[in-house]
């Protein structure tokens, strides 16, 4: 079984997997092979923030830094329940 | 209900064409008798040039494609291949190479992945080499595409494998899994033949018996078990044959609703099979994609509901399954606007009991299916 997602844990999309901005859809979406995931605003912001190497916490962080209005906590738990999904999905992988 | 909103509800996105295939030329080195290309494929002689093929491209992202498969026949039959991808990949489409593996090295992978190649998926005939062999018409392709399957995973690409599923392989698929999973896919594509083209013509030969379709549902799930218990990330997904369901598929989500394919002529079509149909398609060459997507008489005619006839018309479920596919409709009852006959409530729906009885006795062999070639093509061209 895979191990859980913790906030040192650095996630990345799985490879051969591209994020991309769609100006048609005015969404990001998921690429993979023959296929699309439309994504909404948040889980477009957090998968933008996975470069393979900021680990959980740094990427709460910026987007804690980013959306101050977001009550506090808000946003790590955001961040952490949309991980342990895509990674549930197959979306991303982490170590 | 109007006939506005309806097409609306269907085009639920922005309307545009997401996916595009590339259908680069009809060359092929191998003669599949379950080949989807037109029956007459040989009297299209014209391909659309480098220069051609690079405008509309930029045309169709520029409309929202985004997923682009570039097929054939055998696509790597075309010298301009990487160009093509390179230029895609510019672009933005997510690009994949739907390939045979025939005329695939190391070299060409290499010079492929230089150009920003997303994903190669290679077909496979069988795991039984006799067997690959007498279906794709060659004997040395089988090789080929195993070693082709190492190598390209082992220049890092997601592999997706394909097997099309038909009553001479179907019963050995669980070898064909393991195979899949020595390979090291990422995904296997188990798809059952679709009969259309070259398969429906040969359909007698194709259509597995209801007993031996049950026994492969049965193997992917045993398959499926084994392959999470031993943590290996292989999706299998298998695809039923709608001759044995009592609703049709909602074939492309729905006609001119998000696919389209281009045809080696530059001919645009809402799938890949659309050719047989008593219609006329318009050409890339001689009108802007964005007219012929929006405002062609072809891409409009099976769109929303209004050219549905009862029994869909009436429907509820007409919105789900789109009454179908049009191909389907035309091939069986020679009206491609009736009711997919797959459907239950259709009244042409003894055509498909008719084949699934069929598909019980008859036991033919592989040498009896009509391969698809050039030779056997002229046949149905017409002058």
């Amino acid at each position: 079984m895979a191990a859980a997602i913790r906030g040192t844990s650095v996630c990345r999309l799985r490879p051969g997997w591209r994020l991309q901005w769609e100006e048609a859809q005015q969404r990001h979406v998921l690429l993979y092979p023959e296929g699309m995931v439309q994504l909404n605003d948040t889980a477009g912001a957090i998968l933008g923030e996975l470069d393979g190497q900021r680990d959980v916490e740094a990427v709460i962080g910026l987007l804690e830094a980013r959306y101050p209005e977001a009550p506090a906590g808000a946003i790590g738990q955001d961040v952490h329940d949309f991980l342990v999904e895509a990674a549930q999905q197959g979306w991303i992988q982490h170590d | 209900m109007t006939d506005r909103s309806d097409t609306a509800a269907i085009n639920a996105h922005s309307g545009a064409p997401l996916w595009l295939l590339a259908e680069l030329t009809y060359r092929c080195p191998l003669q599949c008798a379950y080949c989807s290309n037109p029956l007459d494929f040989a009297g299209v002689r014209e391909e659309l040039s480098t220069e051609e093929w690079l405008d509309l491209l930029a045309q169709a992202r520029e409309m929202g494609a985004v997923q682009l498969g570039f097929s054939g026949g055998e696509p790597l039959v075309r010298q301009d291949l990487e160009q093509l991808v390179a230029e895609a990949r510019r672009l933005g489409f997510y690009t994949n190479l739907i390939t045979s593996a025939q005329g695939l090295d190391e070299a060409r992978i290499a010079a492929l992945r230089d150009a920003g190649l997303d994903h190669i998926q290679i077909s496979l005939q069988a795991s039984d080499p006799d067997v690959a062999a007498a279906v794709a018409g060659s004997p040395k392709a089988h090789a080929r595409k195993l070693a082709m399957a190492r190598a390209v995973k082992a220049a890092g690409y997601p592999m997706v494998l394909n097997v099309v599923l038909h009553r001479h392989n179907i019963d050995q698929l669980d070898a064909i899994i393991a195979l899949c999973d020595e390979l090291g896919a990422d995904a296997v594509e188990l798809a059952n033949c679709q009969l259309y083209g070259w398969a429906h013509l040969n359909r007698a030969g194709l259509l597995p018996s209801r007993e031996q379709l049950e026994a492969a549902e049965a193997t992917t799930v045993r398959w499926r078990e084994r392959l999470a218990e031993k943590g290996r990330a292989m999706d299998l997904l298998f695809v039923v044959p709608d001759y044995y369901n009592d609703r049709p598929k909602a074939c492309m989500g729905g006609w001119g609703s998000i696919f389209m394919t281009v045809a080696p002529d530059g001919a645009v079509l809402p799938c890949h099979s659309a050719r047989l149909l008593p219609m006329t398609f318009p050409s890339v060459r001689d009108r802007p994609l964005r007219e012929i997507w929006y405002d062609s008489e072809a891409f409009n005619r099976y769109r929303g509901d209004a050219w549905m006839q009862e029994p869909c018309r009436s429907c509820d479920e007409r919105h789900r399954d789109v009454g179908g596919c049009r191909c389907q409709a035309y091939l069986l009852t020679g009206d491609p606007a009736a009711t997919d006959p797959v459907c239950s409530l259709s009244p042409d729906h003894h055509l498909i009991e008719a084949a699934r009885r069929e598909a019980e006795g008859g036991v033919g062999t592989v040498g009896e299916l009509i391969p698809r070639n050039v030779h056997e093509s002229r046949v149905f061209c017409r002058s």
